[in-house]
């Protein structure tokens, strides 16, 4: 492959399937958190750095 | 007994090549700075052969608790004092330099001139003010939230003195006129290698603390961190494939060049603010401004959506540095359009952490360390609006180039970077050092306004300098030529460069005062003070009401 046709592969990649990979991606992380049955997973994360009140001294 | 004569003989070997070297160095810059590296060679050779235990003589002379935590806490000490040393360095060069824009009489040729004494500036403040507080802070909250001590505790020593020789090295090589001309990324290609070498090591400390884990859990503030200490790997090798001309000197060409070469250290350029400067600094938020306030955070959904959408969103946003320029059009707009996106983050972020106070907002009257985290995210938020603000075209074909882009950038050095580091420098002296309280609450309220003020005198005339400039160099006559010439552009700007020089000096005055604190601190003092805040007392109003007799 010419270095132009690698460009263009790779550019029609980048705005179309390898777009669309990324938006899912990042959407399933993001709306991961939200997901049944988080709640008391995150209220447990929230407050795990209280659990050592004198910082383990 | 051979396990010490193996140390040894490494230091000695290091510090014969390096003296080797020296030797055959093909610049003075080189020369110096392997005459350097041998000499930290030959302190690692005196500290391993000396019969004197030097880590307790260490510990007695910063004034170690006897009675240590059960976490590792002798490389964060270290680093809460490089921060607070390398943070008034990096105060007094910017303020050298902002007078010397004032007063060009005070370009001291050929090692202390502006161009040189400039990126010593910028490396102080972000690398070893903000990048010792990121290690130290790191190596303090990934030991809390794990519950576990720090992986490989020689090698955190390693990452904590390796970082301040790169430091070192990088400072001198500035004065000394070894560069790479790249901006924030200046230093040469064997100063990039050892950089690189003691980042891996930070890399490994840091994954192998969150393995052995005791906490199921990894807190957010360990995945801001990680993604800082990955990044920046990243960006750091990218950006310094370079061939160096001889091993033996400090010259070397970069693998790209042209408009790939302007966009790879754009790339760079952007996410070391992105990732170093907001990713870093975030994680120390959501660590920090929650156990200030003793309060979770408010959201534990949002910082993840926070986290996920800057990991996303922070990487492609480095073309708006390259607008108007012969880089192509599609990649200066998709900069622009990821730069705009990233506010919604970026906002996310800071109500997240504002909105941790909710039901204490009485704290921001009461604690000025609370006050700090406040106000550092309040210019966290200010300078994420300003930035995509920027990075529209339009916008920024009048503050390009303009000294606006330096009151932008100063906004989120000295507001977010700097007010937030203070406030975690005074979070973690009393703690680190077992004092039941800073030296004094009212001194850190002082510094408070002296920052703030001096932030204020520091933006403020960026501003009108740098929309006079824009305003100036766009002027056309009726005749279709330019109506400023660049000097008088120049002279027009000569008392915004004095306000700023000013604010420049407020903040450091803060500075010196937190100087004064940490120390007065270390050494188990108190100062005997006025609380800030009290009930109010009215003794007038403090008895039972009597009927007085009608006359």
């Amino acid at each position: 492959m010419s270095d132009h046709s690698t460009y263009d592969a790779l550019r029609h990649l980048a705005d179309s399937w390898g777009l669309l990979a990324m938006f899912a991606v990042f959407l399933t992380l993001a709306l991961w958190p939200f997901r049944p049955g988080a709640r008391r997973h995150n209220h447990d994360a929230a407050n795990l750095i209280f659990k050592d009140d004198s910082d383990g001294e | 007994m051979e396990a010490l004569l193996t140390r040894a003989g490494v230091w000695f070997v290091l510090a014969i090549a390096a003296v080797s070297a020296v030797a055959l160095a093909q610049d003075q810059g080189y020369a110096v700075h392997m005459a350097i590296v041998a000499m930290a060679a030959l302190i690692g050779l005196g500290v391993t052969a000396s019969s004197a235990d030097v880590g307790a003589i260490l510990r007695g002379a910063i004034h170690t608790p006897v009675d240590p935590s059960r976490y590792d806490d002798d490389p964060v000490r270290w680093g809460v004092l490089a921060t607070v040393f390398w943070g008034i360095v990096g105060f007094l060069a910017g303020v050298f330099i902002a007078l010397q824009l004032a007063i060009p009489a005070l370009n001291l040729e050929p090692w202390l001139n502006f161009g040189r004494v400039r990126p010593l500036h910028t490396s102080a403040v972000i690398f070893a003010f903000g990048g010792n507080a990121l290690i130290a802070s790191s190596f303090y909250v990934v030991q809390r939230t794990c519950r576990a001590r720090l992986a490989f505790p020689q090698l955190a020593r390693f990452v904590f003195w390796g970082y301040q020789l790169f430091i070192v090295l990088a400072a001198t090589g500035y004065l000394l006129g070894v560069t790479q001309s790249k901006e924030y990324a200046e230093p040469e290609w064997y100063v990039d290698w050892w950089l690189t070498a003691v980042w891996v090591a930070y890399l490994i400390v840091f994954v192998g603390t969150i393995v052995k884990r005791a906490e199921p859990h990894i807190y957010v503030a360990n995945w801001f961190y990680l993604a800082f200490i990955l990044t920046v790997a990243m960006l750091h090798i990218v950006n310094n494939l370079d061939m160096p001309v001889s091993l033996f000197g400090s010259k070397s060409y970069p693998l790209f060049a042209g408009v790939q070469g302007a966009l790879v250290q754009w790339w760079y350029g952007h996410n070391a603010v992105g990732f170093f400067l907001t990713a870093g600094f975030l994680a120390m938020m959501y660590y920090f401004v929650p156990k200030q306030a003793e309060r979770p955070i408010y959201s534990y959904r949002l910082s993840i959506i926070h986290f996920w959408a800057l990991i996303f969103l922070y990487i492609w946003a480095g073309p708006h540095h390259l607008h108007y320029t012969a880089l192509p059009d599609w990649a200066q707009t998709l900069g622009m359009v990821f730069s705009i996106m990233l506010w919604m983050p970026s906002w996310g972020g800071m109500i997240n952490g504002l909105m941790t106070l909710n039901g204490a907002w009485d704290k921001v009257r009461t604690d000025p360390i609370i006050r700090m985290f406040v106000i550092s995210l309040a210019f966290y938020g200010m300078s994420t609006f300003e930035g995509p603000m920027l990075s529209i075209k339009a916008v920024n074909s009048l503050s390009h180039y303009t000294d606006w882009t330096i009151g932008h950038v100063h906004s989120g050095a000295l507001g977010w970077n700097g007010m937030i580091t203070f406030a975690v420098i005074y979070f973690l002296v009393p703690r680190l050092w077992q004092r039941d309280r800073l030296y004094s609450l009212r001194m850190v309220n002082w510094h408070f306004w002296l920052a703030t003020v001096g932030i204020v005198f520091y933006a403020a005339s960026m501003w009108v300098a740098g929309i006079t400039q824009g305003l100036m160099w766009r002027e056309y006559g009726a005749d279709g030529y330019l109506v400023n010439s660049f000097v008088e552009t120049v002279s027009a700007l000569h008392l915004m460069y004095l306000l700023r020089a000013f604010g420049g000096g407020l903040y450091l005055a803060g500075g010196v005062i937190m100087v004064i604190n940490v120390w007065a601190t270390i050494a188990g003092r108190r100062r005997i003070e006025a609380p800030l805040s009290d009930a109010a007392y009215d003794p007038q109003a403090d008895r039972p009401i009597t009927a007085v007799p009608a006359e």
